[in-house]
């Protein structure tokens, strides 16, 4: 895996006069993250080279979800979920990389404009009657919570040039990163302004028995019960079976 | 070691599983109850989801109830007949209690509806219990090996539909394990717990059956609610995982089997007044839980 990486990183860099059309070139070391039963999180580096000088930002988005967020108040001395806003479209997990701060590279219309950022983040809201304050706060909720899980990146990452075309980034996913398609953005940033950018899909799945347990699952739901309830019977008499005598 | 869990979605270290597996079977051998009570929250709090702890709880129980069972069927102590009953108004309640649990889910209320029931319940409960056997306690010293009635008969013993139950010496209306095994079927559905432990006094307290008999059979009804809980639930919700569920059993059934040996040293009044203070004691976590301000007001559900 190294080897083939360094010959690509060396190929992409000797090849200048081809990569001088393309003025970016990136891809990730995998394109497929397979959650098996000892699943502890994962990192993928990203690699790539420019035609120049430039800086690099790299946005990375897993699938989009609806998703609900409460708010617990109280009443008569208990704690209970009240007030909702379900946020349409929240990406499952979001990471942001840059070889410099954002702030020197890019303005914030153009951050905005790429969703360069948590407080760039697109979030559509379902509920009609709720005021500005209260989305605010229910954003700011759904975010904290997802950076708690390590979902959403607290700080923006590094990419590392090496020289001043060649770059990488490493991306760090935790155990509980949820399934589904992601997508990385790389764009290439010169003179406060995206010259050119590159998306490059990766897929998160699960992989050996787990994968075929869940497509079990939702396929054949009765079977599985039924496969459940015999195995944890067979279990609890086994179980009992060196105790029969004593 | 972690073991990443294909349902629930999430890693979990095996040693935390077996060991919570374990306690939870030994409380199980020694009072006949499921332990359920215990084992979903304690799975909620190191990490998983609430639906998938209620569901994979429930099918846990099955192998724990069946080693449990077994055990006190070896000694004689299971009364088929009343657990058949009891099974019968089992599963209606625990197909009401799933599609219940649905509708909890989609409402976004199932915490509060689960805590709030099974504090109001075991609160009840454990002081009536710990009431009635300290009682036993002081009497049983005092009077030393004095003979009392089998037990007290009540309005509710006289129903229509009399039924004679031989093992536990009993001529009582089958309303009444009907409406039990019913009751006791919803909460299993909607608590991911087998209902022992409300079974268990009900059994001596309202059915009035002689405290030998009832773990056994207490254990050998929930054994076919748990299973068609597990079922239900995996149909309607799909949150049964069954890798959690083999785990926590590998630990549950060993538990179990200790529990039993260590329950049958324990003489009825002393049994009956341990649980009590178990329940009570889970109860009041419960509704402390619920008081004292969340750390995060705010929570988190993907929408279907």
């Amino acid at each position: 895996m190294k080897r083939w990486l360094l010959a690509t990183l060396c190929l992409a860099s000797l090849a200048t006069p081809a990569a001088a059309a393309e003025p970016l070139i990136a891809d990730l070391t995998s394109h497929l993250i397979a959650i098996t039963t000892g699943f502890t999180g994962t990192n993928v580096v990203l690699f790539g080279s420019t035609d120049g000088a430039g800086d690099i930002i790299v946005v990375v988005r897993g699938p989009e979800r609806d998703t609900i967020v409460r708010r617990k108040s109280r009443v008569a001395g208990l704690w209970i979920n009240k007030r909702q806003v379900t946020f349409t479209s929240v990406p499952s997990y979001y990471a942001v990389f840059s070889s410099r701060p954002l702030a020197e590279i890019a303005p914030p219309s153009v951050q905005a404009l790429h969703q360069i950022g948590l407080t760039n983040l697109h979030l559509g809201v379902l509920e009609r009657k709720r005021s500005p304050d209260d989305v605010a706060n229910f954003r700011a909720a759904l975010i904290r919570d997802r950076q708690r899980d390590g979902l959403f990146g607290d700080t923006v990452g590094r990419v590392n040039f090496l020289g001043d075309r060649l770059f990488r980034a490493t991306i760090t996913f935790p155990a509980n990163v949820p399934t589904g398609t992601y997508l990385v953005e790389i764009f290439l940033v010169r003179d406060k302004g995206v010259v050119t950018g590159q998306t490059t899909p990766l897929v998160v799945s699960q992989a050996g028995i787990d994968a075929e347990i869940n497509e079990f699952a939702g396929r054949w739901a009765f079977f599985y019960g039924v496969v459940a309830v015999v195995g944890a019977a067979m279990a609890g008499w086994l179980a009992s079976l060196p105790f029969r005598n004593a | 070691m972690d073991i990443y869990l294909p349902i629930a979605a999430v890693s979990l270290d095996v040693f935390v599983l077996l060991v919570l597996g374990g306690a939870v079977g030994f409380l199980s051998g020694v009072f006949g109850v499921g332990g359920g009570f215990l084992l979903t929250p304690f799975l909620i709090f190191i990490g998983v989801p609430h639906a998938v702890a209620v569901a994979s709880s429930a099918n846990q129980l099955v192998g724990a109830s069946v080693s449990g069972a077994l055990a006190h069927w070896r000694r004689g102590n299971v009364d088929l007949q009343m657990g058949l009953v009891l099974l019968v108004g089992g599963f209606a309640g625990s197909a009401v209690g799933v599609w219940i649990f649905a509708m909890l889910r989609r409402i976004g209320q199932v915490e509060l509806a689960v805590s709030l029931s099974y504090a109001l319940l075991l609160g009840t409960l454990g002081i009536l219990m710990l009431v009635e056997s300290s009682r036993a306690i002081i009497r049983g010293r005092r009077l030393g090996a004095s003979r009392r009635k089998l037990h007290q008969h009540t309005w509710l013993h006289g129903l229509p539909l009399k039924m004679r139950f031989r093992r536990s010496k009993l001529y009582i209306s089958a309303l009444l394990p009907l409406a039990l095994g019913f009751l006791v079927g919803i909460l299993s559905a909607i608590m991911g717990v087998g209902g022992g432990f409300v079974m268990v006094p009900a059994m001596i307290y309202m059915l009035g059956m002689p405290t030998a008999m009832v773990p056994g059979t207490s254990l050998f009804q929930i054994i076919f609610v748990a299973a068609s809980v597990t079922v239900l639930q995996a149909i309607e919700n799909g949150t049964v995982d069954i890798v959690l569920a083999l785990v926590l059993l590998v630990g549950g059934v060993i538990g179990a089997q200790l529990g039993t040996r260590f329950g049958q040293r324990l003489r009825g009044e002393q049994l009956r007044a341990l649980l009590a203070v178990v329940v009570l004691a889970v109860a009041g976590k419960l509704l402390f839980d619920l008081t004292v301000t969340p750390e995060d007001l705010f929570s988190l559900a993907i929408s279907e």
